[in-house]
């Protein structure tokens, strides 16, 4: 042994002896991480959000969260001499006359944009897995506070440098606050320090942004990594993996150098983007002045659905006891909001009371064999991007040559009509996808070679699967709906009462299914 | 139009450009001068000048416009009057090619000019002379570069015009299936034609509202946004977030996801 290595030797034995480090470490390190890219979602969304608060921080060196006013006369010569706040011109001032700031601003901006979309398509990968269940539901809900927060985040950043649009946006924001019925007037009046715009609200939010969401963020960030440690990580079925076992790679080394190098990429990316596609020019915007708004005045995508809800509410108010209410802000800015978080948070438990399946899963359901879930998922994403689409109906009008009027039409029948369509053939193609699963294990795969029988006819070959492959495609659960008897063994009357019909029809619906294939019948098939 | 300023600007740079315009340009100054020194003869000489462009004018609109606006531009069941409308809103509408007007759509679409300059002049001239209105522009005395200010241009642009043309002149949607168009390219006259005469669903800009040095700003504010670079990268169509999250979707995850399905199966 060499000196070097007695010495590291010592101090490692020194701190071993005091913390137990080693046990602990080893234990850790060796901690094996199953290997799928759909796994890697929630990694970007991680990374997005390292990078956010490193380049953040480089912002808030030169940024001024004030609404005072100030003359432009910055190196943007269209601007100059104009009077706006010191927040935007702050913002022009770190695009034009920081070295390096509107690099910054747009690597900010685009990770921004890829922290919101990884985090949406990591909750679709939890949800159509199932992943969500018992004993991650847990995790499912901090997930959706990340997902509510990360809008909220994003919208108050969107706001920050006080241009045309973003003022635009704070306008539809206290709009949406005033349509709280009795106490929104007040709170609007509460959160702007007077009418609106007032001199406090970018000032208020940029505490908000730039310090108590991101310290929640990374409060929760902690905790949900902690509980996908604790809880160890699901995994994808196959042979060899089974509810109880992990099957993957140790964290050290693999994982993490895999992870370490995909931070790199994920960075790379972003700062690609922010190098070479522009985003968010505020100088084309220009200052927000309350009565100037533009044509295609729009929000960041996270928030697109909510606009377009909003865009689609035909006009509709109620006056009662002296106040007023805008049902065409509050239903789609507020209620049907509340409605879809919600249920999205509460689904895990839904689903467990639907099936009334209370046991752990640590394995993966592959989409296609639970329709129903597989087919709700899609259903919410058709409403969303319904919604989505007409918060971007002027831009859409103009560049595909349609009419405002129109898409608008669509948005409001489609909103209730598209989202049941999908429902139904999301459906039927995963119960016609099982149904080809069980003809691949009955009858093996095809191969494209043709058999000419003595009597002349042609028959495809077909080669039987390995037995991996056979274990794959079989070893889901079977369904069976929920035995509810109409009234229990107390004589309490059981499933007769609304809920338990509901729950009743529910869990039928939930168990369609096509079977697999037993195994006597695949005896039979071999002897054919 | 466009297309012909286009053309032309290619010569700009033409080892020959500077010297022909020099022959131009004296051409120029000698027949200004001539003509200068024959005022009175050619005072009777433009008299009777005018009343001929008016009645080719008539003929012209006789053939091309009245089915629609009427045999005396009175104006008829499926367009408005004329009268009163002025040369301007002629030239206008003559000259970015929107009238004749091709189909009845929801709104008469900038096209190829049917006439030339010298038919639309006639045209002008002829609705000139039923009523009163404001005059043609000339491009000449349109000078923005030096008497507009930028900034100036682009409050005033944001205050009257981004709600409908987008804060970057960009183009946008009107209700009804009509729209405003983008203002990139288009040439400094019609700009100033467009304020002046309200087409269609545009208000009117009065000199009241927007006086005249003010409204050189605007064109001055616009030519600048239409020649501003790109200053963050590719730009995106510059029309907000719209494209800016499809590309988050798009190129943003696909790359990440691909790098994802790469690295899952490697090292293995
Ligand atoms: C196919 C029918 C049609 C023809 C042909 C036509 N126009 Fe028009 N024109 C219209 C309509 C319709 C409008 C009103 C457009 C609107 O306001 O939406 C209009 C509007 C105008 C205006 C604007 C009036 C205003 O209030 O500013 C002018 C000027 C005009 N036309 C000139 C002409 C001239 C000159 C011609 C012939 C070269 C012509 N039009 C041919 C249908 C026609
Ligand atoms: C209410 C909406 C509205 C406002 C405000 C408005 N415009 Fe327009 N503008 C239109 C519409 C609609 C058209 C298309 C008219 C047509 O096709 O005949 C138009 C056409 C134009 C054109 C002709 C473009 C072309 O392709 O030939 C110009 C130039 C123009 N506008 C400039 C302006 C300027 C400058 C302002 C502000 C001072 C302004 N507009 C304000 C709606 C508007
Ligand atoms: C946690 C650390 C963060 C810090 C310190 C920070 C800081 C800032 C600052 C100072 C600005 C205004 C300056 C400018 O726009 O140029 C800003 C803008 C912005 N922030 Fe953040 N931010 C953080 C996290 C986030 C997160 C998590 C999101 C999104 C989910 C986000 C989204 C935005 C957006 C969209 C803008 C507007 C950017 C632009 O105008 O180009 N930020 N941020």
């Amino acid at each position: 042994m060499s000196k070097k290595e007695q010495i590291a030797g010592n101090v490692a034995n020194y701190v071993d002896e005091r913390t137990g480090a080693a046990k602990w470490l080893k234990k850790n390190l060796t901690k094996v991480f199953p290997d799928h890219w759909s796994f890697m979602l929630g990694e970007i969304a991680l990374y997005s959000f390292i990078i956010l608060l490193l380049t953040g921080t480089f912002l808030t060196f030169w940024f001024d969260p004030s609404q005072n006013e100030v003359v432009y006369n910055g190196s943007y010569v269209p601007l100059q001499h104009v009077s706006m706040s010191a927040s935007y011109a702050s913002t022009l001032h770190i695009s034009f006359d920081v070295r390096g700031g509107l690099l910054m601003r747009q690597i900010h901006h685009w990770a921004a944009l890829i922290f919101m979309v990884a985090i949406v398509a990591h909750l679709l990968r939890v949800f159509f897995t199932g992943a969500f269940r018992k004993p991650r539901e847990f995790n499912w809900l901090i997930g959706v506070g990340l997902l509510t927060l990360g809008i909220v985040e994003g919208f108050l950043g969107y706001s920050l440098p006080d241009d045309l649009l973003s003022g635009t946006g704070i306008r539809i924001a206290e709009a949406i606050i005033q349509a709280i019925p009795v106490v929104g007037s007040y709170l609007a009046f509460f959160a702007f320090g007077g009418a609106f715009p007032g001199h406090v609200f970018i000032s208020r939010i940029y505490t908000v942004h730039v310090l108590l969401l991101p310290g929640i963020f990374l409060a929760l960030i902690t905790i949900h990594l902690m509980l996908v440690w604790y809880q160890k990580h699901t995994q994808y079925p196959g042979p060899g993996r089974t509810e109880k076992n992990v099957v993957g790679y140790p964290l050290m080394p693999v994982y993490m150098a895999k992870a370490g190098g995909f931070f790199f990429i994920v960075f790379g990316i972003t700062a690609f983007l922010g190098a070479f596609a522009s985003i968010n020019p505020i100088w084309l915007y220009g200052p927000y002045t309350p009565g100037q708004i533009s044509a295609g005045s729009q929000p960041d995508w996270y928030m697109g659905w909510l606009d377009g809800l909003v865009r689609a509410a035909p006009p509709l108010e109620t006056h009662a006891f002296g106040h007023t209410i805008s049902w065409n802000i509050l239903i789609p800015g507020l209620i049907i909001p509340g409605i879809l978080f919600t249920g999205m948070a509460l689904y895990p438990f839904i689903e467990s009371w639907m099936t009334g399946d209370k046991r752990e899963h640590h394995l993966l359901d592959r989409p296609r064999n639970a329709p129903n879930r597989t087919a709700l998922g899609a259903m919410s994403l058709a409403f969303m991007l319904v919604a989505l689409i007409n918060g971007g109906n002027d831009i859409i009008a103009t560049h595909f040559h349609l009419t405002i009027n129109g898409i608008m039409w669509f948005t409001r029948i489609g909103l209730f009509v598209v989202p049941p369509i999908v429902f139904v053939i999301t459906k039927r193609l995963c119960l016609s996808l099982q149904r080809a699963d069980r003809e691949l294990v009955l009858h093996g795969r095809e191969t494209g070679r043709l058999l000419m029988l003595p009597h002349g006819e042609f028959v495809e070959v077909h080669e039987p699967l390995s037995a991996e492959k056979i274990y794959t495609l079989t070893q889901h659960e079977q369904n069976a709906p929920l035995a509810l008897p109409d009234v229990d063994q107390n004589g309490v009357r059981g499933a007769t009462g609304l809920k338990g019909k509901l729950r009743k029809r529910f869990s039928v619906a939930h168990a369609e299914q096509v079977p697999s294939p037993t195994l006597t019948e695949a005896k039979a098939i071999e002897h054919h | 139009m466009t297309s012909g300023i286009k053309k032309l600007s290619r010569y700009r740079r033409h080892r020959w450009a500077a010297p022909a315009l020099l022959v131009v340009a004296l051409i120029g100054l000698g027949t200004t001068f001539s003509v200068a020194s024959e005022a009175p003869a050619a005072q009777n000489v433009a008299v009777t000048q005018q009343s001929s462009q008016i009645t080719e004018g008539k003929r012209i609109f006789l053939q091309g416009c009245s089915s629609c606006h009427g045999l005396n531009a009175e104006g008829g069941a499926i367009a408005p009057s004329l009268i009163g409308v002025g040369a301007a809103a002629v030239d206008f509408q003559v000259g970015t090619g929107r009238m004749p007007m091709a189909d009845m759509s929801q709104q008469a679409m900038r096209k190829k000019p049917v006439y030339d300059a010298v038919q639309t002049a006639a045209l002008a001239a002829y609705v000139a002379s039923l009523a009163p209105g404001p005059q043609a522009v000339d491009p000449t005395s349109l000078n923005y570069e030096r008497d507009g200010n930028t900034a100036q241009g682009g409050t005033l642009f944001r205050n009257n015009c981004a709600m409908c043309h987008n804060f970057a002149a960009q183009g946008g949607a009107l209700t009804l299936g009509k729209y405003a168009p983008t203002l990139m390219g288009v040439d400094p006259k019609y700009i100033y034609e467009a304020m002046i005469t309200g087409p269609q669903s545009m208000p009117k800009f009065s000199d009241k509202t927007i006086s005249p040095a003010e409204k050189l700003s605007i064109i001055k504010w616009i030519k600048a946004a239409q020649s501003e670079p790109s200053l963050g990268g590719a730009s995106l169509g510059r029309v907000g977030p719209v494209t800016e999250g499809l590309l988050a979707w798009t190129l943003g995850l696909g790359l990440l996801i691909g790098i994802a399905v790469w690295l899952a199966s490697k090292a293995r």
